[in-house]
């Protein structure tokens, strides 16, 4: 008993160490980029604090999946409301205030900064990058994962797990960086639009938090159900505002009066 | 903020008041709704706990019009005061006019809460008491009196002949 239990602590722990890989990675990238970037003469130095953005995000992410949280989570469906806010929306935000582009774009040669940027203009990054198309695959993703079956499969099959997961990333990444402009985008929508769409997705996620509270996905328990779908509402709120502010905020700055010399007639 | 944007000459404040009439208007009714929507959030769902986060009668139209009704009313609060941060760069700030758009904006969304959520869409109830006619009473009430006190405010700051525009100084 005693063995077969310390072979499956081994197991989850060499899962857990290969689940980190790809987080590592990332930081160290990026750390090094940052670095490697701010040498170079013609260059100001990376700001801290993206970098502090992007560790952050990174951590946030991983601790979404990988640890006591996402073990949690397997069981309790606030833990897993907690893991979905975090890699879903906080993360991607920090990630996406992180300008890695813009990182990677600088330092980068010339010619290879260039294929990078060919390929930010390509056909695809538009579709994925426009922000209907990023509020379906977020918001959408989410009704489809708590109304249909998919919430219980997910808990059986590993792929569909991490199929699950890599996309409530991805889709919350996309989701933000459609709706606030950090790091250089080929098709830019306006202020008015951006926000519009981001009024009706939010309201999507808020609608699919109360139904959550007011109809269970399968094999949740009624309570569990109300405190996870009143989570996702208030703390989609809360990540939802920084949103809404930093749009808001860019707006602002870019409909700035050139000198005040207007009302001189 | 924006001091770097105003001259240095440093402009009345209200100079250009009378061509931002419609701007301190929206800004007004922006950030009114979003207000309401913050205080009945806060006060009667969180601090007093009368309004209940869903109930077995709330309907899926009801649903989906607190959904939109949340999601605007947020993105109205921050979006009104950027406006409002607008005008006032602009030397362009009329408060009396935007207090009015302010109780316009929050008397619109409390009675459209009152009447359509509460007791069409039955999306809950102000508090759950027997007599619930009451508090629905004085939620309305109140409302129609921020609509007329707003209404009143707009109607007194309505745009003015161009003659007397630049008379107003600091």
């Amino acid at each position: 008993m005693v063995a077969d239990h310390q072979i499956e602590h081994n197991s989850r722990l060499l899962i857990d160490i290969a689940l980190a890989v790809p987080f590592v990675t990332a930081v160290v990238l990026y750390i090094g980029a940052a670095i490697v970037s701010s040498r170079y003469p013609h260059l100001r130095k990376w700001p801290l604090h993206r970098t502090i953005f992007w560790i952050l995000g990174i951590f946030l992410a991983a601790i979404s999946v990988i640890g006591p949280l996402a073990e949690q989570a397997h069981k309790d469906f606030t833990a897993h409301m907690t893991s979905h806010l975090l890699l879903g929306m906080t993360a991607p935000l920090l990630l996406v205030l992180a300008a890695p582009m813009t990182l990677l774009l600088r330092t980068l040669q010339t010619t290879s900064a260039r294929r990078v940027s060919r390929y930010l203009k390509s056909r695809w990054v538009r579709f994925f990058s426009h922000p209907i198309v990023a509020s379906i695959l977020n918001i959408g993703g989410l009704w489809i994962l708590y109304t249909t079956d998919v919430y219980t499969a997910m808990h059986q099959s590993v792929l569909i797990y991490i199929v699950v997961h890599v996309h409530i990333f991805l889709a919350g990444y996309l989701f933000t960086m459609s709706m606030i402009y950090v790091d250089p985008i080929a098709h830019r929508f306006g202020y008015a639009y951006r926000s519009i769409i981001l009024v009706i997705a939010l309201a999507g996620h808020g609608i699919l938090a109360k139904s959550i509270y007011a109809a269970p996905p399968p094999g949740v328990p009624a309570e569990k159900a109300e405190a996870g779908g009143m989570l996702m509402y208030y703390g989609g709120d809360a990540v939802d505002l920084i949103i809404i502010f930093l749009l808001c905020l860019h707006w602002y700055r870019a409909t700035a009066p050139r000198k005040m010399t207007l009302a001189t007639e | 903020m924006a001091s770097d944007t105003t001259s240095p000459k440093r402009e009345p404040k209200h100079k250009n008041r009378s061509l931002y009439v419609k701007r301190n208007f929206w800004s007004g009714i922006l950030f009114g709704m979003g207000l309401a929507a913050f205080v009945d959030e806060t006060v009667f769902h969180q601090l007093l706990r009368w309004h209940h986060f869903y109930d077995k009668s709330t309907t899926d139209i009801g649903l989906i019009s607190d959904g939109f009704f949340h999601a605007f009313s947020w993105f109205a609060t921050v979006g009104g005061l950027f406006l409002l941060a607008d005008v006032r760069r602009r030397n362009g700030l009329w408060l009396t006019r935007w207090w009015g758009g302010v109780l316009l904006g929050a008397g619109g969304f409390q009675l459209y809460d009152g009447i359509i959520q509460h007791k069409l869409m039955r999306l809950h109830q102000i508090r759950y008491v027997e007599d619930v006619l009451k508090y629905d009473l004085v939620w309305n009430m109140l409302a129609v009196i921020m609509i007329g006190a707003g209404l009143f405010l707009l109607y007194h700051t309505r745009r003015r002949p161009k003659k007397e525009e630049p008379v107003h100084g600091g």
